[in-house]
């Protein structure tokens, strides 16, 4: 039981047995988690601080709960902007948090790497909660596991990704675990939005949201990230909506069984329109329940794996 | 000071000695108890190496490198003449600042050190600078290199008027627009999450200097060309009659864009490493004579500009003292070129280019030569470098072409200890 790596740096560090375990632990913390006493002591006398150099709501407070649930000693940093217009280097900032006794370091960070930068000085296991435009790996894992909470397989299940993929991490780290188990890609979005050799990691990059929807098990929507944006990549919401956004039409394409998924937060009427988000087949706010119990896991297995050296 | 270079293979020529007195190449003389005689064991003379592209970063980056050690470590890669690049600070683009790098470079004696001017103000891509009286002061190129010339009209006044002075200009061929990113943009950028600069960004630029050179029947050089479309436009250009030079660097053939998984900053460039087809490109360059000359783009930055978040890493890394043997080992042995024709990369073609007057080991002419030990493999060790920043991606390689002495006007620059 545990991971090979000291660090969770992103899902293409895991094996697809490794993210098996981890759904396979994450369907346990989740009976822990919607029974009535949420205490465990799997991280008693232990310590996670969460540092975040950019905004979140669900995936931070998510880890927060998940370590508190299990009775690890939590704390949160802030900052706001890049390490370096602060004054105080990445590396310095996290050192200093190393050397204070801490177990595990979760990270969200705006620069791609920056989680792999620091891990090799670090004592403490490095969690990426999202670095720039690489990698979100935990919350591919929920997106997995909310999955797997309605798949008996990933073996060849077709999955549809649209919207934003030149920006998302979510695309990324999706891709690379369905890939590993099994499923089939299909991702689309404006052409401005689609990152050269994106097939190379085993998406087929679909010709419309029809197209890359059809026959889908699972639909997921994709955030614009209207933040990222360095130069304008669509011309308008309107247009986007008109062309890009995932309606009830085209969701009816799906399988029946189909499920929509969403990383949040959702530009409503952008990606998704309202009532789209709402219906019958959007998992998007059991996705949220799941994060807490994927984190659980993932803390849960990263400290098996330390108290073992 | 007499010096007798005994026991050695002299390039491209039968000796087997070498005999300097002050700082010329003499005739042979008596050997008394003032000859300085060095014993070279066998190891091949070559004349002393030019390199087209180097940053020195004095004045202003004096935390980086100085002149001192960044000519240091030139003798140490076998260099007895480097051009320096305009980027300091204040930007090299009036005749004061260059009249102060060379006197400390004549005061370090380590490497002649033949600047290159900016070609605008500031480098700020808008007015021309006092070309001609830094010509007077001893610039030998102009160019505003870290930045593309800005614009085709800036680029037009800058060739014509350059050409009054005979100053060949040299561009730094990256279209700003399309270069917001750390890396080369393909398969493994997306991969990796780090934006990328597209082979394009270069390619426009070149196709435009080609045109303009074309157009107005002026020289132009390119500098640190990475990209197969960038070789073909050039061997396509030379064909034609169009004045166009240029050069690599050993990094564009001896790395690929997917050295930057791991996002370490010895890695990042500017150009970015491109892919193993542009590689091929570069070496298939290299060999038919398109790329004229290997230069190294030395780009010394502190450690504290590298060891940090990939995307805010400054760019370049050193090369004085891997120049050779890189060439050396990943061009010669492998026989892509000929040893003659790496020669002709790092001596010959630059001194040419720039109507140096380097090169010969003739009687009469200037001692400058370096000796290298070719066959005995080494391991490169970063902590061993003498120039001032360590940011090289080279550390813990085994290469062949390890420097035994650098003389510089029949000045010894650099004597390996052993």
């Amino acid at each position: 039981m545990g991971l090979k790596n000291k660090d969770l740096l992103g899902m293409k560090q895991l094996s697809a047995e490794e993210i098996m375990e981890i759904l396979e632990t994450a369907k346990t913390m989740k009976m822990v988690l919607t029974s009535g006493n949420k205490k465990t002591s799997h991280l008693q006398g232990k310590s996670v601080v969460t540092l975040f150099y950019e905004n979140s709501t669900r995936t931070r407070l998510s880890f927060e709960l998940a370590s508190k649930y299990m009775g690890s000693a939590s704390a949160n940093i802030s900052a706001s902007g890049s390490s370096v217009s602060k004054g105080e280097s990445l590396l310095d900032t996290v050192r200093t948090i190393d050397m204070m006794a801490t177990d595990i370091v979760v990270m969200r960070h705006p620069q791609s790497g920056a989680p792999h930068f620091i891990a090799p000085y670090l004592n403490a296991s490095v969690v990426n909660a999202g670095d720039g435009m690489n990698e979100h790996p935990t919350q591919a894992l929920l997106d997995l596991f909310t999955m797997y909470e309605r798949f008996d397989s990933f073996e060849g299940k077709n999955i549809a990704i649209c919207g934003d993929l030149y920006h998302s991490r979510v695309v990324r780290s999706n891709t690379i675990g369905l890939t590993k188990l099994g499923a089939k890609v299909s991702v689309y979005g404006p052409r401005t939005m689609v990152p050269v050799g994106i097939e190379k990691m085993g998406a087929r990059v679909a010709s419309s949201v029809a197209d890359a929807v059809k026959d889908a098990d699972a639909v997921m929507g994709l955030r614009v990230q209207l933040e990222r944006q360095h130069k304008s990549l669509f011309p308008s919401v309107a247009e986007y909506s008109s062309f890009y956004s995932i309606t009830s039409d085209i969701l009816a394409l799906a399988k029946p069984e189909a499920f929509l998924m969403h990383p949040g937060p959702c530009n409503h009427g952008v990606e998704l329109p309202t009532a789209v988000y709402n219906c019958d087949q959007s998992v998007i706010n059991e996705q949220v329940t799941n994060g807490v119990a994927v984190r659980m896991a993932v803390l849960y297995m990263l400290m098996a794996r330390r108290n073992s050296l | 000071m007499k010096i007798l270079v005994t026991n050695c293979k002299v390039f491209n020529s039968d000796k087997t000695s070498l005999y300097i007195e002050d700082d010329k190449f003499v005739n042979p003389f008596e050997i008394d108890d003032t000859v300085v005689v060095k014993d070279m064991k066998g190891n091949m003379v070559f004349p002393g190496f030019v390199d087209l592209h180097c940053h020195l970063r004095e004045p202003g980056f004096e935390y980086k490198e100085t002149i001192k050690t960044g000519t240091m470590s030139a003798a140490k890669g076998g260099y007895t003449s480097v051009c320096s690049m305009p980027n300091t600070f204040p930007v090299c683009d009036n005749a004061s600042v260059v009249h102060g790098i060379m006197k400390k470079a004549k005061e370090a004696g380590f490497c002649r050190v033949y600047p290159v001017g900016a070609c605008s103000k500031g480098e700020a891509g808008k007015e021309l600078s006092e070309m001609g009286l830094m010509k007077e002061a001893g610039i030998v190129a102009v160019t505003d290199d870290g930045k593309c010339i800005a614009t085709a009209e800036l680029l037009r006044k800058v060739m014509e008027y350059s050409s009054d002075f005979g100053l060949l200009v040299m561009d730094h061929c990256e279209d700003a627009s399309l270069s917001d990113g750390s890396m080369n943009e393909s398969d493994t950028s997306t991969s990796i999450g780090l934006r990328g600069i597209p082979s394009v960004a270069e390619d426009i630029i070149i196709a435009r200097d080609i045109i303009m050179s074309e157009y107005l029947g002026i020289p132009i050089h390119i500098c640190h060309v990475s990209t197969k479309n960038g070789v073909r436009m050039i061997r396509e250009a030379k064909k034609r009659g169009v004045k166009v030079t240029t050069e690599t660097c050993p990094h564009y053939f001896t790395l690929n864009d997917e050295n930057c998984v791991n996002y370490d900053s010895n890695f990042k460039m500017y150009p970015p490493l491109r892919e193993n087809e542009d590689v091929n490109a570069i070496i298939e360059g290299l060999a038919d004579g398109t790329i004229d000359c290997i230069a190294t783009d030395h780009a010394p930055h502190h450690e504290d500009e590298k060891t940090i978040e990939f995307a805010l890493a400054n760019n370049g890394i050193v090369g004085l003292e891997t120049a050779f043997p890189l060439g050396y080992t990943y061009l010669v042995k492998t026989n892509r070129i000929t040893l003659n024709q790496l020669i002709d990369a790092m001596v010959y073609n630059p001194s040419s280019i720039l109507k140096l007057g380097r090169g010969s080991l003739e009687v009469g002419a200037d001692a400058d030569f370096t000796v290298m030990d070719l066959d005995n493999e080494f391991v490169f060790d970063k902590s061993k470098m003498l120039c001032k920043s360590k940011n090289t991606p080279y550390d813990g390689y085994k290469l062949f072409g390890k420097t035994i002495l650098t003389v510089m006007g029949g000045r010894i620059t650099y004597e390996e200890l052993c």
